[in-house]
């Protein structure tokens, strides 16, 4: 089990001729994804990598039964591309592209009222089921397969944590990075609430960093809701000054909230060990896992 | 992105929401010249710097004659302003906004903001205007009131009209207050604002209602549908690195200490500015230089850092995943080449932490490489504890 994809998710590219979707689909495909479809208006009939491409999205879910898409589209044409893949009925629509107007992020999560689509994203690395499935840009060496699952508002902390867990011999269900925009699709409660439906992840590790609060609400969450899976945080930002944009958009102190301080004291207080540096992230989920008595069943030797 | 009250003010005029008369000045003479146009008996003479806390540091003067105005604006332009929102450097004012004084009744607070729970734009308002919003939200939440904006139809009347009543308006006002706050709504969603606010929002003795002060910022993201906006953009307010860095699609923020760090990912720079603090060093920066950084990208990076003397000791790291460790490790020998002045030796030390894909050719990259102060750390934690180790040996 795992969260969200497996090794039968049938997915479609979105934007499938551009350059970087063009070589992501070639590392997906090697991943082991079912690919079964691109779409890029206007080239209908033609292949990538041996993917047929289609004219729209529906048809290229008509063709082909895909339930999930993943959108690699340039900024001002990816909301758009979102909302297609919601038309069309998908289950599972992942946004890599960064840099989408945050007002266009605001009709596009009320447009998806009501609807069954589930968004990752924007501006995230996508999502991979270990040996399974992988849709976005996280690199295949990363991780090893395991119980722990990790989800993250940021990419290259993603790799960073996964890797570390590697060296440890602790493998990993499912990462998930959400996203480092203010307005996205699936927030860290989301994940949790996936994560423990799934009988194989025996653990969470959670990556946040400054602004907004919903680190804050995902401690709050886990109180109520989890407490038979322990879960281990890392908060990016401790020296980030107030009112600057630290790289992602929805990393920023404002109106005096979304310091990592109050994010590390949220979880703290619910019993959330929180990880002191980048470098102790690993060792940091090991003691975790030891405290919880589970570590011997998360443990796999490289 | 920030731009000055008095460009904001234009904005809302074109929009028809109320504000003072008024025009910039650059200088003495036109401060006077732009006064002597105002029908008002009193002008006001205010800073125009990209900062709150303007009143409260001398930079908003009530003038009664012209005479005055010369003084104020003679006093004001070229001085360092230093509030709240500044840093104790302060900002230098070199322009001043010119208005009408106002016959202030009452004044309120209005804002208009993208609310991330919700994924909704949220309006705040409170009669408690003229004073720091975050203090009166700690202090007295009940004072604030929000309503909560469904985009597919809009800020609605009755909403308008509803916090209106709430906020406490005078019976006279009211008609006037939600006209105002329907039309704010459309700066907002048809500027792309990240926030607009106007505090404070006065009601006049003649029971006009009108913006005061007006902040508004700009959703970087979609600038590219806004180029009348772009062009506001005041160069002297930002910080010159962070400027050319924005100029050569680098996501740097100047932090003001002395040990640099270049970094692949927001997230990791982050944290990489969070572990050099951990063991003792004061950072320079916050640097995300990207994946897939061509030498010549790692150059400019190196010579922002290294600009005025600021980094003592560059830490970069670097997690190579797609992009692999040896085409990273290539990159910064071939950018350390560009920088060196004798092909021998940066001007500061610059440790090295590799992780990721082909890690062992990447490290045997920059064992070989020709630039002796480009030294390579185990670990993370090493590297951090190393870089920070040579700045403070340098000292």
């Amino acid at each position: 089990m795992s969260i969200l994809v497996n090794k039968d998710t049938k997915v479609i590219v979105q934007g499938i001729t551009g350059k970087q979707a063009t070589f992501h689909t070639k590392q997906m495909l090697a991943y082991g994804t079912k690919i079964v479809g691109g779409v890029t208006p206007g080239k209908a009939g033609q292949t990538v990598e041996g993917v047929p491409v289609f004219n729209s999205v529906a048809d290229a879910v008509q063709a082909t039964g895909a339930t999930a898409s993943v959108i690699y589209v340039p900024a001002r044409f990816a909301a758009d591309s979102i909302m297609e893949g919601v038309d069309a009925g998908l289950d599972l629509v992942v946004c890599i592209t960064e840099h989408i107007p945050v007002q266009d992020m605001v009709k596009v999560r009320r447009y998806m009222e009501g609807k069954k689509t589930r968004l990752i994203g924007p501006n995230c690395p996508g999502i991979m089921t270990t040996d399974e499935c992988k849709l976005g840009i996280i690199p295949a060496m990363v991780q090893s397969k395991g119980r722990v699952g990790l989800v993250s508002r940021s990419g290259t902390l993603t790799y960073e944590a996964a890797f570390q867990l590697k060296n440890a011999g602790i493998g990993i269900t499912t990462s998930l990075g959400i996203g480092g925009d203010p307005v996205k699709g699936t927030d860290f409660i989301d994940a949790l609430k996936l994560f423990k439906d799934d009988d194989d992840t025996l653990a969470v590790l959670m990556i946040g960093e400054i602004g907004g609060t919903a680190e804050e609400d995902a401690a709050k969450w886990i109180k109520e809701n989890m407490p038979n899976k322990p879960v281990t945080a890392f908060i990016a930002g401790r020296q980030a000054p107030p009112g600057k944009r630290m790289g992602h958009a929805g990393a920023i102190i404002s109106g005096g909230k979304g310091t990592a301080a109050d994010k590390i004291a949220a979880l703290n207080a619910v019993g959330i060990d929180v990880a002191d540096t980048v470098a102790h992230i690993g060792e940091t989920v090991v003691a975790t896992l030891k405290r919880a008595g589970i570590y011997e069943k998360c443990y796999s030797a490289n | 992105m920030n731009i000055h009250e008095y460009q904001s003010k234009a904005i809302l005029k074109r929009y028809g929401v109320p504000v003072p008369n008024g025009k910039p000045a650059f200088s003495v003479e036109e401060a006077v010249a732009v006064a002597q146009e105002l029908n008002s008996p009193v002008k006001v003479v205010k800073a125009q710097i990209h900062a709150g806390g303007r009143g409260k540091a001398g930079g908003v003067k009530i003038a009664k004659n012209l005479d005055e105005v010369k003084n104020y604006a003679t006093e004001l332009l070229g001085k360092i302003l230093v509030t709240h929102q500044t840093g104790p450097d302060g900002k230098k004012v070199n322009r001043l906004l010119i208005e009408e004084g106002s016959n202030i009744k009452k004044e309120y607070y209005l804002s208009f903001v993208i609310d991330r729970t919700t994924a909704r734009a949220v309006m705040m308002g409170s009669e408690e205007g003229g004073v720091e919003i975050e203090k009166v939200a700690a202090e007295t939440p009940e004072k604030i009131f929000k309503e909560y904006i469904d985009p597919a139809v809009g800020l609605m009347p009755f909403q308008a009209s509803r916090i209106a009543y709430k906020m406490n308006f005078p019976a006279a006002a009211i008609r006037k207050a939600t006209a105002f706050i329907l039309k704010l709504y459309n700066v907002f969603v048809g500027e792309d604002c990240s926030q607009v606010e106007i505090n404070p929002l006065v009601v006049t003795a003649e029971d006009d209602v009108i913006a005061l002060d007006a902040k508004l910022n700009f959703d970087d993201s979609a600038l590219y549908r806004h180029p009348d906006i772009e062009a506001l953009r005041d160069e002297t307010e930002e910080d010159p690195k962070e400027r050319t860095a924005a100029k050569e699609g680098l996501s740097y923020v100047n932090l003001g200490g002395n040990v640099a760090c270049m970094v692949n990912g927001a997230g990791l720079a982050m944290a990489t500015v969070d572990i050099l603090k951990h063991y003792g060093g004061e950072p320079a920066n916050f640097l995300d230089v990207g994946g897939d950084s061509t030498p010549e990208k790692i150059a400019t990076a190196f010579k922002i850092m290294l600009e005025g003397g600021q980094a003592k000791g560059i830490f970069v790291n670097i997690f190579g995943g797609i992009n692999r460790c040896d085409a990273v490790a290539g990159g910064i020998v071939e950018a350390a080449k560009i920088i060196s002045e004798d092909g021998k030796s940066l001007p500061v030390p610059v440790v090295v932490r590799l992780e990721g894909t082909n890690v062992e050719l990447g490290r045997q990259i920059l064992k070989d490489s020709p630039i002796a102060n480009v030294i390579m750390a185990p670990t993370m934690e090493d590297g951090a504890k190393e870089v920070v180790r040579l700045v403070n040996e340098a000292k």
